[in-house]
């Protein structure tokens, strides 16, 4: 089996998968009996064709940034971290905590104590399935699984039971205090004199998510730590011989990964909702696995992906909005990159290796 | 508390416990020859769906549970495509197969009946009819025992029956046949089987097979038996639960039965008395929800008994390696 150059094991397998689960899309919307093409224009239109669709594309694509960086870096470390659903969930909780404690006065000391509250959140939900894995072998795709569970099941007891408040029937927080409000993209582009994206939810935390793309390219291919965890990741025997604690490397790389799943809480609960809600997350941590299989784990693959992702979220709101296509065909364009990008990766590539072995011999 | 609410609440949990049954015992195929199946709740929603719209269409249960089955196969086809063909990773194939029918059954159910991813409500011939058991009525007078026989054991759907039938079925195929040896061996050590010229090949695609069949079952007694339709999410994490279940049950087919009737029963009294007063301390419901998902993390931590999982699960077979 001859292996495929660098660029097209990078970009063109990827675009090939890509195109194979829009080509299926377009099949699955032939079959309800709508148009394709039209479909297309109305997602183009909504998702990038104002700087308003594109307000609301960077937001969602904030969201998938933070829950892709955290899938790949326990892919680097060789474990698939399904939870960082649960661990989003448990970071929106820590940000509310931190935001309701104290009369915030003024968003810049707010802001980095809510980071800190919805990444230690974050990955103290991760440590548990890390240390079961570490110490006692549980597979942590399972636990993970269970945690999900399990935390959306504690945040709706503590938001009924706990942060409502007094005389309200709503399961959610009451509303942060205005100090935490962050700025918005467009209040940014406003302050330098330009009219842009409007009210929409975009806001600081995605250039804190450009910078955490950036911090987490130096931790996995400049640093000791990530070397470490890219040899844990690559063969666990080899790690352990090169004198690599196994129990360490587990746990760091989740408590990491959960960290970034817990960031994303700044931007939708604290940038967005400014109050925590139930079922906040809604689903972005699974579609961080989607993000971090396409970008095949490297930030600047994440980024672009979470872009993409931010695009058709934000598209298939406009179409489920101006035509007759439920949303939910995101999640089938969702499901299909994940199966070609991650679990039939070998259908697209099998042919690649074959075209480009016979080039090269 | 007195007799007649037991007898309601076992009655329900026997209900509650068919489709975790079966699921369960699906999973207990597909991961005794070798391959993880964490898209158990994918092909069990397909399948829910495939019923509840071809018994709306049709008016027929039978129809409804062939689309159903068939649904099925064809997730779980894709399946072992991934797992089997081209070696690629189970884990993510699974992931990929619930987001597909998260995803279908909305997409597909919004356009063709247009009621917000529900299907119409089956009536009559289109649902399971309940199937009372001989005696039933004779015996309801017998103290104690006629009462439980006549409440709880009478009275359910055939799929009811046919997962109760499965546990001792499913042990008999495992432990008492050529093709449950080869199946459990294929499991543990591919190459042996392999060395042993049985090809792994077809026992992993009829394994996969017959997961696939027993979630349709499981998914047409939701939307057909369980419900009367399909609503949109319906299974609700019971994919999950399953297979939380399946590890419960060290997959053992007589323990799945167990572990699921646990699992029924909970549900079934968190049904019942939504927050349980203790004197002291109320158990909320949440927690009650949330118990399968904490016991499975228990037990997987190895504080209560120890999961032992098929040796070669998860792993693609490459011949000759």
């Amino acid at each position: 089996m001859t292996r495929l150059p660098r660029w097209a094991d990078l970009i063109l397998t990827p675009l090939i998968s890509l195109a194979l689960a829009f080509a299926i899309s377009a099949v699955v919307i032939l079959a309800i009996g709508q148009d394709p093409w039209a479909a297309l224009k109305t997602m183009v239109t909504g998702a990038v064709g104002s700087s308003y669709g594109w307000g609301y594309t960077l937001y969602y694509a904030t969201n998938f940034i933070f829950t892709g960086l955290a899938v790949a870096v326990a892919a680097h470390a060789g474990l698939f971290n399904i939870g960082a659903e649960g661990q989003a969930t448990l970071g929106g909780l820590g940000v509310a905590l931190v935001c309701l404690a104290l009369p915030w006065p003024h968003w810049a000391l707010a802001l980095p104590a809510a980071m800190l509250g919805g990444a230690l959140f974050g990955a103290a939900w991760a440590l548990i399935p890390a240390w079961l894995q570490a110490k006692r072998g549980s597979h942590v795709v399972i636990t993970t699984i269970m945690f999900n569970f399990i935390a959306a099941a504690l945040l709706n007891w503590v938001l009924v039971n706990v942060l409502r408040p007094p005389g309200s029937q709503d399961p959610a927080t009451a509303n942060f205090p205005a100090g935490t409000h962050l700025p918005t993209l467009s209040d940014m582009a406003g302050a330098i004199g330009v009219q842009w994206g409007k009210a929409t939810p975009a806001n600081v935390s995605f250039l804190i998510a450009i910078a955490a793309c950036l911090l987490v390219w130096l931790l996995i291919w400049r640093t000791p730590l990530g070397y470490e965890i890219r040899a844990f990741g690559k063969s666990e025997r080899a790690a352990r011989y090169a004198g690599i604690s196994p129990v360490r490397i587990t746990v760091v790389a989740m408590l990491i990964s959960g960290a970034l799943a817990g960031l994303m809480a700044v931007n939708n609960v604290m940038g967005e909702a400014g109050r925590l809600v139930l079922n906040n997350v809604e689903g972005a941590g699974f579609i961080g696995i989607a993000v971090a299989l396409m970008g095949r784990n490297h930030p600047l693959g994440i980024f672009l992906a979470a872009l993409l992702f931010g695009f058709l979220y934000q598209g298939g709101a406009e179409l489920a909005l101006f035509s007759n296509i439920p949303r939910e065909l995101i999640t089938v364009i969702q499901a299909l990159v994940i199966l070609f990008t991650g679990a039939l990766d070998n259908m697209v590539r099998m042919p690649l290796e074959r075209l480009f072995g016979r080039r090269a011999g | 508390m007195d007799y007649a609410t037991v007898l309601q609440i076992l009655d329900s949990a026997l209900r509650l416990m068919t489709p975790l049954l079966l699921a369960c015992l699906a999973g207990l195929f597909s991961e005794r020859s070798g391959i993880f199946d964490i898209g158990l709740e994918g092909k069990m929603l397909i399948a829910a769906f495939a019923a509840g719209a071809a018994g709306a269409l049709t008016g027929s249960v039978w129809l409804g549970l062939g689309a159903a089955v068939l649904a099925s196969l064809a997730l779980a086809a894709i399946h072992g495509m991934t797992a089997i063909t081209f070696r690629g990773n189970q884990l993510i194939s699974g992931v990929a197969i619930n987001f597909l029918a998260s995803g279908l059954t909305v997409l597909l159910g919004q356009s063709w009946f247009g009621l917000g991813g529900r299907t119409p409500a089956l009536e009559g011939g289109a649902r399971f009819a309940t199937i009372t058991l001989p005696g039933a009525e004779a015996l309801r007078g017998v103290p104690v025992v006629g009462p439980l026989y006549a409440e709880v054991l009478s009275g359910h759907t055939l799929p009811v029956y046919v997962a109760l039938a499965l546990v001792p079925a499913t042990w008999w195929l495992l432990y008492r046949t050529r093709f449950g040896l080869r199946l459990r061996a294929v499991g543990d050590n591919p190459a042996s089987v392999d060395t042993a010229g049985v090809s792994v090949v077809r026992l992993r695609w009829a394994a996969v097979a017959i997961t696939g069949v027993l979630c349709g079952l499981a998914g047409a007694y939701l939307a057909a038996g369980l419900s009367a339709g399909f609503v949109k999410e319906m299974t609700a994490g019971r994919g999950y639960i399953a297979l939380a279940a399946l590890i419960f049950a060290n997959w053992m087919p007589w323990r799945a039965l167990g572990a699921t009737f646990l699992f029924g029963l909970m549900e079934a009294v968190a049904n019942r008395y939504p927050e349980i007063d203790l004197g002291p301390v109320t158990i909320p419901s949440m927690f009650m929800s949330a118990l399968p998902y904490i016991l499975t993390v228990i037990i997987l931590a190895g504080f209560i008994g120890r999961a032992t999982p098929p040796r070669a699960g998860g792993e693609p077979y490459v011949k000759e390696r």
